[in-house]
């Protein structure tokens, strides 16, 4: 996907709920339709993010797993 | 009259009533601020259950919501200045508490395993990467979670304002009840 992220949150080794507080302080400081990029190993984060990014209407652009790191594209909501 | 007209005179469905009230419902409930706000109470001051109410917190925040962690009894622990020495588990009494070996009660009752669980306690969470209470605490202070401590359980502790962590404020039973009744998310640690 040719989605380029505003700000990277490199959230790999860190537990429930530190990969989502660390999107969140992210998030603040992006403005309305900029990407932030999530980076987690955390198996819990595949429910957290979406969940997260669908509670703040925020979307999820784009999702995977990347040699055992999960990776997600959230816009925030305009 | 023409057939036009007609149509579009048509009397509402109940199909078209169903609709409206399901977007009024979801509407309203949107707008609704009780589904924007969360009210934890923490009363438990051991080291295992001064998590829950701080990961809760943090994540109700996290989703948006306005949130308050009201800080009674035994919870005041997770608050207070010293929480890192003040906060520890207890082997005896806790079946649930996974040991490398079953000791018994009597054994676990020795002076000593009090430290020796908790410190054990820490070096598991640590490896597993989870975060300790000082780092949980500030994301939760960081994130806009009010800590609010039991202004009652500090008196009989015999606790002032300067033996908190920076940021507590103090309330009494009612007003966090007055909060918890406009939460849609209540809970009681």
């Amino acid at each position: 996907m040719d989605v380029i992220e505003d700000r990277l949150v490199d959230a790999r080794d860190l537990m429930c709920p530190m990969p989502v507080m660390a999107a969140t302080k992210a998030m603040r400081g992006l403005r309305p339709g900029q990407v932030v990029k999530v980076l987690a190993t955390d198996r819990g984060s595949l429910g957290d993010i979406p969940a997260w990014a669908e509670a703040n209407d925020d979307e999820v652009l784009e999702s995977g797993e990347e040699d055992g790191v999960f990776y997600f594209y959230v816009r925030k909501a305009e | 009259m023409s057939h036009e007209t007609d149509t579009a005179h048509l009397p509402v469905t109940e199909d078209d009533v169903r609709r409206i009230v399901r977007e009024e419902v979801q509407r309203a409930f949107k707008e609704d601020p009780s589904t924007r706000k969360a009210a934890f109470a923490a009363s438990k001051g051991t080291l295992d259950w001064a998590y829950p109410p701080l990961i809760l917190g943090s994540s109700a925040a996290a989703v948006g919501m306005d949130t308050t962690i009201f800080f009674t009894l035994y919870g005041l622990n997770i608050v207070h200045r010293d929480f890192a020495r003040k906060l520890k588990i207890d082997p005896v009494g806790n079946p649930a508490m996974p040991m490398p070996v079953r000791i018994p009660d009597i054994v676990s009752a020795l002076p000593g395993m009090v430290p020796m669980a908790s410190a054990m306690m820490r070096a598991k969470f640590a490896k597993n990467n989870i975060a300790a209470i000082g780092e949980l605490l500030d994301t939760a202070r960081e994130a806009g979670v009010r800590l609010v401590a039991c202004q009652m359980s500090a008196d009989v502790f015999g606790y002032t304002q300067d033996d908190f962590v920076d940021g507590v404020e103090f309330a009494g039973a009612t007003a966090f009840m007055a909060e918890a009744r406009r939460a849609h998310v209540t809970m009681f640690i």
